[in-house]
């Protein structure tokens, strides 16, 4: 574990929220020790606040007092300041691609996943229009960083455990291995990482909390 | 895309993510090539070169696209990273600059739509947060010269082509940017002596004729 002289590296997050998941995994990758807090998110502490006043949102982490929010910025902060068992790709144009995805790949997934009828339907065409282009960048690959973990990787890592929740909730498979044989293997390969397998939160009570707010959403709307 | 070489850029005059990037191409003395989109009949180029979203601008580069324009301009920084660096050096100064752009991303120009759209009570509440928002910028900018330092950086080309549409904003929602916010105010007049900004924003009175116009469209009174 990388413990560099006086280096303090503190975590907050809350259980099941993948953006915390991701910068988590970013963490354990590059052998990075720190120290975790669990926010009580209906009841944040007083640090956390004074941390992220603007957002008061997790993730937010602090490394030697300052502190950086919003993941996929916390992602690019990691990269640059420990070096060794680097996430992003060197080339600026395949960096391009990777930021571009990192939060284009989960358009219409939450509409999909909280609307009904015709609502849903057009949720869902844009879904699958995106996966079957995120299936290509993995052409050739095990993984969109190549051979290895990468950025892009923990950026839709949340698909790999989020997705079959949707799936099993709403009864719809959306990722199936003859529509699309590449994410489905990523997805495997993906959440059985010794980065990634010891870090996903519960299924049952991650699939019971969406559960919930779906219905709190649904219930709201009729 | 043909594999050309060289810089094109779709994008649409009046749009102030099309700016971010070629404020920082002129920056960075980049030659290239401008696309006016019809955003009513978009090009069987921009709807290949941006499948996911279909939105300018897009920046293609020897026939390769860059999408989303705070992407283009990281792209463009370390592409032609020989002049005019619009990145600090330090991973954390680099973090807050990106997390500020991206706050601008996330609420100027959603909070200034409404401002323009909604009448009465809606309104008054978008005007208070577009306060807020101003306010908590000039917090981050304090007496700096740029919210680069005194070097024009990512956090000024992401928020500087708004402020051709202050004036909309103003005119719209009746208050003043330079009464809740007078450093942004004057921030904004330094870059417009930048040639880069000078020659990319265009004059607030035509921004407001656009807005004018949109008003119009969307049946807003």
């Amino acid at each position: 574990m990388e413990e560099a002289k006086g280096e303090e590296v503190t975590l907050f997050g809350f259980w099941s929220s993948p953006f915390v998941h991701r910068v988590t995994w970013a963490l354990n990758i590059k052998k990075i020790k720190y120290k975790y807090v669990e926010e009580d998110l209906c009841n944040k502490s007083d640090l956390l606040l004074e941390h992220n006043p603007v957002y008061k949102k997790v993730p937010v982490l602090v490394y030697n007092g300052k502190a950086i929010a919003e993941s996929l910025i916390i992602l690019e902060f990691i990269e640059e300041t420990w070096k060794e068992n680097s996430i992003m790709p060197q080339d600026p144009y395949e960096k391009a691609i990777a930021r571009f995805w990192a939060t284009a790949a989960g358009d219409g997934l939450w509409q999909f996943f909280i609307t009904e009828g015709k609502e849903r339907e057009e949720a869902l065409a844009s879904v699958i229009n995106n996966f079957e282009l995120l299936e290509k960048e993995l052409i050739g690959k095990n993984f969109f960083g190549g051979d290895r973990i990468g950025y892009l990787d923990i950026s839709v890592g949340w698909i790999s455990y989020g997705v079959p929740i949707f799936e099993e909730i709403t009864e719809f498979k959306i990722i199936t291995e003859e529509k699309f044989p590449l994410l489905h293997a990523w997805m495997e390969a993906f959440s059985s990482s010794e980065f990634v397998k010891d870090t996903l939160p519960p299924r049952e009570k991650l699939s019971e909390r969406y559960r919930k707010v779906r219905e709190a959403i649904i219930q709201k709307k009729n | 895309m043909a594999s050309e070489k060289g810089v094109m850029l779709l994008d649409f005059w009046v749009s102030p993510f099309g700016q971010r990037a070629r404020i920082a191409l002129a920056e960075k003395g980049v030659q290239y090539e401008y696309k006016e989109e019809n955003l009513t009949e978009k090009s069987e180029l921009l709807l290949k070169a941006n499948p996911v979203h279909k939105k300018i601008p897009v920046l293609i580069h020897d026939g390769k696209p860059v999408c989303e324009s705070l992407i283009i301009v990281e792209y463009i920084n370390e592409v032609w990273s020989d002049k005019a660096p619009l990145m600090p050096s330090d991973p954390y100064q680099k973090a807050q600059a990106r997390f500020w752009a991206d706050f601008v991303d996330k609420k100027v120009y959603d909070c200034g739509s409404r401002l323009w759209k909604l009448k009465g009570e809606e309104q008054q509440a978008a005007k208070k947060e577009m306060i807020e928002i101003l306010q908590l910028l000039e917090a981050q900018l304090g007496d700096k010269k740029y919210f680069g330092g005194d070097s024009f950086g990512f956090v000024d080309v992401a928020f500087v082509p708004f402020t051709s549409w202050f004036y909309s904003y103003e005119t719209c929602a009746n208050f003043s940017v330079e009464g809740v916010a007078p450093k942004i105010a004057q921030w904004a007049k330094r870059c417009m002596e930048r040639e880069s900004v000078a020659k990319t924003l265009y004059d607030p009175k035509k921004v407001y004729e656009f807005v004018c116009f949109l008003k119009k469209k969307f049946g807003v009174e």
